[in-house]
């Protein structure tokens, strides 16, 4: 049975680079990987989701449906919440608590949730949270979100720290390699 | 990795490499989601000559036009650019080819970024002409490459019909090598390429004796295959659908899988069926291959077990043939709907507040702009297909008794693809119409292509431009002006000056996508709180960057470009730039 993942978020909060670091170090593992993500503009500031399964045997479906995923790994509060369900039991959630409204929240129709995540551990759901935001900022830049939170993942998923740092030296822009390097470091490394 | 010719690849650049490996020379589209990458990865390739046409239409032309000369040639489009072209498709089934020809479709089952949901098989089987369906990116490749060997041997365009799922899902592809294609001499061909009715009365016979070499082929070929597991089911699917199925039963059921959706074979489908207790016929959309079995004999389940809306997925699969429900746990909280908006700084939200403001009907198109249709803005009244703002508002203004309050808007991207023809009809038929091209220098919705406006070519290099005053001008509009979205006087009084207007007018709303590499941001602006009276007025833009913090107005700083607009708005000076103490 493939192992399934779950990219969640704010179109626009990098979840394309998160999901093609996950695709180069695993398929490097030499596991059959399928990748399943949403492209083009459209979709700036909608909620986003990417699918990534893996196995050493063959991967059929590339997406992921409700409670199979082993990890979510959500870039934005309540997007870990509208995801949950896909969630298989004994599985994690990995979010970052940062708020982003949604257009509803910000016009005044509907409300942010706030406890959304005490509602799931409360059902024992694993949740990891983490201000990936404030780490991202530390690294050097906001936008790390995704690498901190891919930092924090892989202290799950039992692929040695060199090899993703590797895959994170083949994977983003040369310029852009010692910040992610420091925001994989920061999420791996934070200590509640 | 180990293997270097191995690599992950979405399903749209599978079928580059696989076109790129078959010998394509030359490549012509127009962008869609979801089929937008297939050309933009062909246009990495330098020993490929690839363009972005003003639409779909025009790109199977140009498409046309090279296998004409004898070279090897592509165009893809989304499903609905299938309408536009479908003009040629129709003819070049008689004409043929000289040059193996792909025509790439991808269908967007469950609407992810369309505004329907068609079925592009129909257009296989009523232009006659060959469709291949792969299943993974895999299996793209390889027939992307196969393709136009196909295309040649039974002188026909071969349609290659993708899903979003299939376009935009990465599975591993292990690559090879080009072709080295040649291509072929130009030979005049009259009774094969001028369709004239004398010579399309005897193209007609050969393309009905194609078809039925075309359904020989498909009983045995590489695009169908059967494999044969449990016989208490046998299920006849195409398309990701299999790889749900696989996912659910392994190795326990039988499958015929079909790679050539048009022709179906019939004894392949008979044979299978004679094997198998029960028959189940898979697919998303439309009952294509359930209604060829129902017209060959064959007794299948199908539409009466799944839906024609949507896509489908293992859930589906294990709901509908296993009776099998998911288990899962959800929070307790009601959690909002997160629609995709208009970004931070998008030029387009000060021209929409404006129209809003002043109560006027909009008729709109297609592309990102679409989202002014969304509240808090609710700015759109209609959004039929590309161009046909314009057209409308032809329309909507003869028809209308009432004083002249409509406008449409439309982007340069889809101005140029077949908003100036709906222009060129209200300068020729004189319609008082105005209308508003929201020029942001850019294809935005599909992910920022170039387009005949910006001045360069699919590879970012100079290439021809057109101007748009200049265009509107010389097809006879006498009013045109040009606003910055981010002026909301000046938006307010060009839409008032050309409404009150005795002709028709252009209002060219110009300003680059804020999400351009070379547009600068300006610094986040801040609210006093202080001053902020808590008014609201400022979350009427519907900015995701504004919200409501502890009964003030809060500017989200990661977002924020410092557009400005917002600011102006506020009647209490409220909003400005940080001040540096």
């Amino acid at each position: 049975m493939a192992t399934s993942l779950m990219i969640v978020g704010v179109g626009g909060q990098g979840s394309l680079l998160a999901s093609k670091l996950l695709g180069n170090i695993l398929t490097a593992e030499g596991y059959d990987v399928k990748v399943s993500e949403v492209h083009g503009m459209s979709q700036r500031g909608g909620s986003v989701v990417t699918y990534v399964k893996y196995d050493e045997n063959k991967v059929y479906s590339p997406i992921v449906t409700e409670g199979e995923a082993d990890y979510i790994i959500s870039f934005e509060k309540l997007e870990a919440a509208r995801y949950a369900s896909f969630l298989k039991k004994g599985g994690k959630i990995i979010v970052n608590t940062q708020e982003i409204d949604p257009m509803p929240v910000i016009i005044g129709s509907a409300s942010y949730p706030n406890d959304v995540l005490e509602e799931l551990e409360n059902k024992d759901v694993f949740v990891d949270d983490i201000d990936a935001l404030s780490l991202a900022e530390e690294a050097g830049s906001s936008k790390a979100v995704n690498i901190v939170l891919m930092g924090r993942l892989a202290k799950y998923l039992g692929i040695g720290y060199d090899e993703w740092i590797n895959a994170i030296e083949t994977t983003v822009k040369p310029k852009f390699i010692e910040l992610n390097k420091k925001a994989f470091e920061l999420g791996y490394n934070y200590n509640k | 990795m180990k293997e270097t010719n191995k690599k992950l690849m979405i399903g749209n650049e599978a079928v580059a490499r696989g076109l790129y490996e078959g010998g394509v020379n030359v490549v012509s589209s127009y962008p869609g989601t979801p089929s937008t990458e297939i050309t933009e990865f062909i246009s990495k390739y330098d020993d490929v000559y690839s363009e972005w046409a003003p639409n779909e239409k025009v790109g199977m032309e140009v498409a046309f036009g090279a296998s004409l000369a004898g070279k090897r040639s592509c165009c893809c489009m989304k499903h609905v650019g299938l309408n536009v072209a479908a003009d040629p498709l129709f003819t070049l089934s008689y004409t043929g080819v000289t040059g193996g020809m792909v025509i790439c479709v991808a269908d967007d089952p469950a609407m992810h970024s369309s505004q329907n949901e068609q079925d592009s098989r129909h257009y296989a089987i009523a232009s006659k002409v060959p469709m291949l369906e792969p299943a993974d990116s895999s299996e793209a490749y390889a027939f992307a490459k196969s393709a136009f060997k196909l295309s040649e041997e039974y002188d026909t365009p071969v349609l290659f019909r993708m899903c979003t799922r299939m376009a935009h899902s990465q599975s591993i592809v292990e690559i090879g090598e080009r072709e080295d294609f040649k291509g072929y001499d130009y030979e005049k061909k009259p009774w094969k390429y001028i369709m004239t009715p004398g010579n399309a009365v005897k193209r007609h016979p050969y393309v009905e004796e194609r078809t039925e070499k075309l359904a020989k082929l498909a009983e045995d070929c590489e695009y169908n295959r059967v494999e044969m597991g449990d016989t208490k089911l046998g299920i006849i699917t195409a398309g990701t659908c299999y790889q749900y199925i696989k996912e659910v039963f392994g190795d326990n059921v039988s499958i015929l899988k079909i790679g050539m959706i048009n022709p179906l074979p019939t004894k392949m489908i008979k044979d299978f069926a004679e094997k198998v207790d029960r028959l189940v016929v898979v697919e998303e959309l439309d009952p294509i291959i359930e209604t060829h079995c129902n017209n060959i004999g064959v007794k299948v389940e199908g539409k009466s077990l799944f839906s024609n809306i949507g896509e489908f997925s293992q859930q589906t699969i294990r709901e509908v043939l296993l009776d099998e429900k998911s288990d899962s746990v959800t929070a307790d909280s009601e959690i909002p709907v997160r629609p995709p908006v208009m970004c931070s700084g998008c030029p387009h939200r000060g021209m929409y507040y404006t129209l809003a403001k002043n109560k006027i009907t909009v008729l709109g198109d297609i592309g990102c702009y679409t989202l002014g249709s969304a509240p808090p803005l609710n700015a759109l009244d209609s959004t039929l297909c590309m161009g046909a703002s314009v057209s409308g508002l032809h329309g909507f203004n003869k028809a209308a008794d009432n004083e002249k309050n409509t406008v449409c808007v439309i982007g340069d991207s889809t101005f140029m693809h077949s908003g100036v023809t709906g222009l060129i009809n209200i300068a020729y038929n004189m319609s008082n119409s105005t209308v508003i091209v929201l020029d942001n220098s850019i294809t935005g919705m599909t992910g920022h292509q170039q387009n005949p406006t910006t001045g360069y070519n699919i590879k970012g290099d100079p290439a021809g431009k057109i101007n748009l005053e200049a265009l509107c001008h010389s097809i006879g509009i006498n009013r045109v002006r040009v606003v910055d979205p981010y002026n909301l006087d000046e938006c307010d009084k060009a839409i008032k000056e050309e409404l009150a207007a005795d002709e028709p007018s252009v209002i060219i709303s110009r300003r680059p996508c804020v999400l351009l590499k070379y547009v600068k941001h300006e610094k986040p602006l801040v609210v006093d709180e202080n001053k902020c009276k808590s008014c609201k007025r400022c979350l009427k833009l519907g900015c995701p960057s504004i919200s409501f913090k502890n009964n003030k107005a809060h500017i989200d700083p990661t977002q924020c470009v410092g557009c400005n607009v917002c600011s102006q708005l506020c009647p209490f000076g409220a909003i400005g730039k940080e001040v540096q103490e």
